[in-house]
């Protein structure tokens, strides 16, 4: 950026600007995922360790890959990167439409109470803390 | 072959599952305190952005101007196991982000419904919406210093609450406590999964 630049946007941006990046800017203004629905518990994964070489990806696509070198939820992913979880969910399908992330759904979303014994290993787990 | 890509390794575990828990109660009653006692780590905060053209929305190029509402969800996690992962959320406490609450409870293994006896009104809608889904909760009643005390059975009672429901004291700063209330839910939820099988043979 200019050194310009920097100075019209000192001049317009004070504490009542609200964010700087509108929220779907970083989607190109897509506000619907390519593939998937990625709720707020789905947990993803990555399938590579570095995807530097792949084209077409934006620097959050990339974050997302080394965020998620270990598992996290959807939720997570848009806290740690501080974008909201719409915007979250597109990058996340544009990498799901390129294998480079796996995908967990959470149990139950339709089938109502899970097994007993998932109620039987949190509540063992729990008391293990 | 192509050597340049680093490939997990095939046969690597599977993904765990997630859970989630909801902690719900009005405002400034405890909740991201109860997430933060007992998560692995601080409470994160997630937020969805909402759009005044609301769901449905494909594309969102030209309606730029149209106004933004942030909802934000504080949430913890617990590492039950290598296949198992608690989240908790704290739902946001606007009334009018009922369907993101209903995003929340979708899924949702139960409800924890904070209470502070100061101001116990603000948990009706709460309870209000957890009977009405059908999803099982218990009310915990935040022990607030200078509160006056309220033995429990006042409470269900001003909170007509079906006697099944359990109420219990806590205070969400401490760990143990939160602990006990999550354990006490989940104890719920499991005989109420029961007698709901039960009674869907009968």
């Amino acid at each position: 950026m200019t050194g310009r630049g920097d100075s019209a946007e000192q001049e317009w941006v004070d504490d009542h600007a609200g964010p700087v990046v509108r929220p779907y800017a970083v989607t190109g203004g897509r506000a619907r995922p390519v593939t998937g629905t990625f709720d707020l518990i789905s947990l993803v994964t990555s399938t590579r360790t570095d995807v530097g070489s792949e084209s077409g990806l934006g620097p959050e696509h990339v974050a997302i890959v080394g965020l998620c070198q270990r598992i996290l939820s959807v939720a997570e992913i848009a806290a740690h990167l501080d974008l909201p979880v719409g915007t979250v969910r597109v990058l996340l399908g544009d990498l799901a439409a390129r294998s480079l992330v796996q995908v967990r759904e959470p149990r139950a979303t339709t089938a109502g109470l899970p097994d007993e014994h998932v109620f039987e290993a949190v509540i063992n787990g729990l008391r293990a803390l | 072959m192509d050597y340049g890509r680093s490939e997990r390794p095939t046969g690597a575990a599977p993904l765990p599952t997630a859970i989630k828990v909801l902690i719900a109660g009005g405002f400034g009653v405890g909740k991201t305190t109860m997430v933060g006692a007992v998560s692995e780590t601080r409470p994160l905060r997630t937020e969805e952005v909402l759009t005044e053209t609301g769901i449905g929305i494909d594309d969102l190029s030209g309606i730029e101007e149209k106004s933004t509402t942030t909802v934000a969800m504080d949430f913890g996690r617990i590492t039950i196991s290598d296949d198992l992962v608690l989240y908790l959320f704290g739902t946001p406490g606007q009334d009018r982000f009922w369907f993101v609450w209903d995003e929340l409870a979708l899924g949702a293994l139960g409800a924890v419904v904070l209470a502070d006896t100061r101001r116990l009104a603000d948990c009706f809608p709460s309870i209000d919406y957890f009977e009405g889904r059908g999803t099982p909760f218990v009310v915990a009643v935040n022990c607030f210093e200078g509160a006056r005390q309220f033995r429990l059975d006042e409470v269900q009672a001003a909170l007509d609450l079906d006697p099944g429901v359990p109420v219990v004291l806590c205070d969400a700063r401490k760990r143990e406590s939160a602990k006990e209330v999550l354990i006490t839910l989940l104890e719920h939820a499991m005989k109420l999964r029961e007698a709901r099988r039960r009674a869907a043979e009968d």
